[in-house]
């Protein structure tokens, strides 16, 4: 599996889409069948956002993932766990707006203004509309490759705000949102040290002298 | 008067053993469709079931409300029982080895008759009545329970409280060999009331809810009840009862004082530091409704607090 056919990658393509589906239909399917407990709201709410952050993770997994094991085709999996995660965090707030809060936009307004979770929630959101409006083929070429680069390096600031999310709204037990931070914390950890060490070693290699005028005289004399 | 429980059961509250097994084979499913973050998924469900012992005879009470009483399944099914796991399903799933028997409570501290009372006296102190209250949880969601029980202030009169005695301190049972979760709070979970506040009529020991015995995972074999506070003041599984001149901790107030008060009265004024309490949703409902000041017992309760600042004293 070093490479891929393009056969190959579109049918890992819609396997993988139909996996990325199972969560959202497990709860439609679960809220028909009413089999999600006494309270199915605060279910779906929990669920919806756990699978954002899931999916966040796995998207920033795939990098490590593809240079650690040498399956550079991964990268072609990117762009549909990235939309994906923005897929469930757009339910996961929907949720919020229509079965919480019903469509109360003050009280909305007061949550998003005043409570810290929901504040970097609600900024987490937003910052992953402009990745997902720019994952097209033709938005990477109209950006062009250095910019788009670096808008969906935003992603790091998302995937934060997520964990925080969760971390400022749980009340006594921390342990989970303590694993999803010490696994964003690796994927970020290890990004980091890419860094370093390509730093360390642009600065122990001696820099290229310059396509050399040595040898060369040049005089400028006054004639 | 005596109430017909069973009718308040209708059968199709009671989750027939299929679903349940449906429901297991579901969450299986489940476990087998995550490619990523496995170690976050909480686990299958593990059920202790036991046949609950109905109680009798029991009185009604002017206290009881109307309104439309949450199913025996949620009651019993959706809990927060820390010792047994914090997901709402853990202790029904977990508590079936908390053992209610033999069991005793010691009443002590400031009282002239210090005394341990054994399960079997408690259960004969006084009649048993049933207490039809709103539950109001401090996340939000809202609950009617019918309660079996008797008023806490008929066990306070037989040891006599000494004048000195201003406050009730309520210590649960905690046992690490079966309650074998992290430490999440400071265990044993201990609650607090002023004197007065449990003198009230409205305070209750419970021992049954739906005419039956109280099943483990909602604080069984016998638990406190305060209607007009959030929840987590109604300490459950009690081994002791001690009476202070001074106020006593709470488990929640130590763990994060600027969020829960010693009174954690139900006010939906009064904002948790981090959500709103004006509106609850009521289990089995859609949509939320208004929280009521004092959980709808301002009627009863609210000269307790005459010339208190409830915003400072929450």
């Amino acid at each position: 599996m070093r490479t891929v056919s393009a056969d190959q990658i579109g049918a890992i393509k819609a396997f993988l889409f139909l996996l990325c589906l199972i969560p959202g239909a497990q709860l439609v399917l679960g809220w028909r069948a009413d089999q999600l407990g006494a309270n199915p709201i605060e279910y779906i709410t929990h669920a919806t956002g756990s699978w954002t952050l899931r999916f966040l993770l796995i998207t920033l997994a795939v990098t490590p993932l593809r240079r650690y094991t040498g399956l550079h085709w991964l990268v072609r999996l990117r762009r549909m766990l990235g939309l994906f995660a923005f897929a469930y965090g757009v339910a996961h707030f929907a949720i919020y707006l229509w079965l919480d809060q019903y469509f109360d936009w003050a009280a909305i307004a007061k949550d998003i203004l005043k409570r810290p979770y929901i504040t970097v929630g609600f900024t987490a959101l937003v910052l992953m509309a402009p990745l997902a409006a720019t994952s097209s083929n033709a938005a990477i070429k109209r950006l062009g490759g250095r910019r788009w680069q670096a808008l969906h390096r935003s992603i790091y600031a998302i995937a934060i705000f997520g964990v925080l999310h969760y971390w400022w709204l749980v009340k006594a037990d921390i342990l989970q949102p303590v694993l999803y931070g010490v696994i964003l914390a690796a994927l970020l950890g290890v990004r980091a040290w890419w860094r370093e060490q390509e730093r360390r070693r642009q600065l122990s290699t001696p820099p290229p002298v310059a396509p050399s005028i040595k040898g060369k005289i040049i005089r400028i004399v006054p004639k | 008067m005596l109430i017909k429980r069973p009718d308040d059961i209708p059968a199709s509250e009671i989750t027939p053993r299929a679903m349940f097994e449906d429901r297991r084979r579901f969450l299986l499913k489940a476990g087998a469709g995550m490619i990523a973050g496995a170690a976050l998924w909480n686990g299958l469900p593990r059920r202790a079931n036991a046949a609950p012992m109905k109680l009798s005879p029991l009185q009604a009470s002017p206290f009881s409300i109307s309104e439309a009483q949450t199913s025996y399944k949620a009651v019993t099914g959706y809990n927060n029982y820390y010792e047994f796991g914090t997901g709402k399903e853990d202790p029904a799933m977990n508590a079936g080895v908390l053992q209610t028997r033999p069991w005793t409570v010691r009443v002590e501290g400031l009282v002239g008759k210090p005394r341990t009372f054994g399960i079997d006296d408690l259960l004969k102190l006084a009649p048993l009545e049933e207490r039809i209250y709103r539950l109001r949880c401090v996340e939000a969601w809202s609950m009617v329970v019918p309660w079996v029980g008797f008023p806490l202030a008929a066990l306070l009169k037989q040891v006599d409280p000494l004048g000195s005695a201003k406050f009730v301190e309520f210590v649960t049972h905690y046992d690490p060999k079966v309650m074998t979760r992290r430490q999440i709070l400071d265990w044993p979970y201990t609650e607090g009331l002023r004197l007065d506040e449990a003198m009230h009529p409205l305070t209750i020991l419970a021992v049954g809810l739906y005419g039956e015995v109280l099943p483990n995972q909602n604080g069984a074999p016998i638990r406190l009840v305060v209607p007009w506070k959030y929840g987590f003041k109604s300490a459950k599984s009690i081994v002791a009862i001690r009476l202070h001149e001074t106020q006593p901790a709470t488990a929640w107030n130590k763990s994060a004082p600027q969020e829960y008060g010693f009174y954690s009265n139900v006010n939906p004024e009064v904002d948790h530091p981090r959500w709103s309490q004006a509106s609850e949703r009521r289990i089995g409902d859609l949509r939320k409704r208004p929280t009521l000041m004092f959980n709808g017992y301002a009627d009863q309760v609210a000269s307790l607090y005459q010339g208190m600042d409830l915003r400072k004293q929450f």
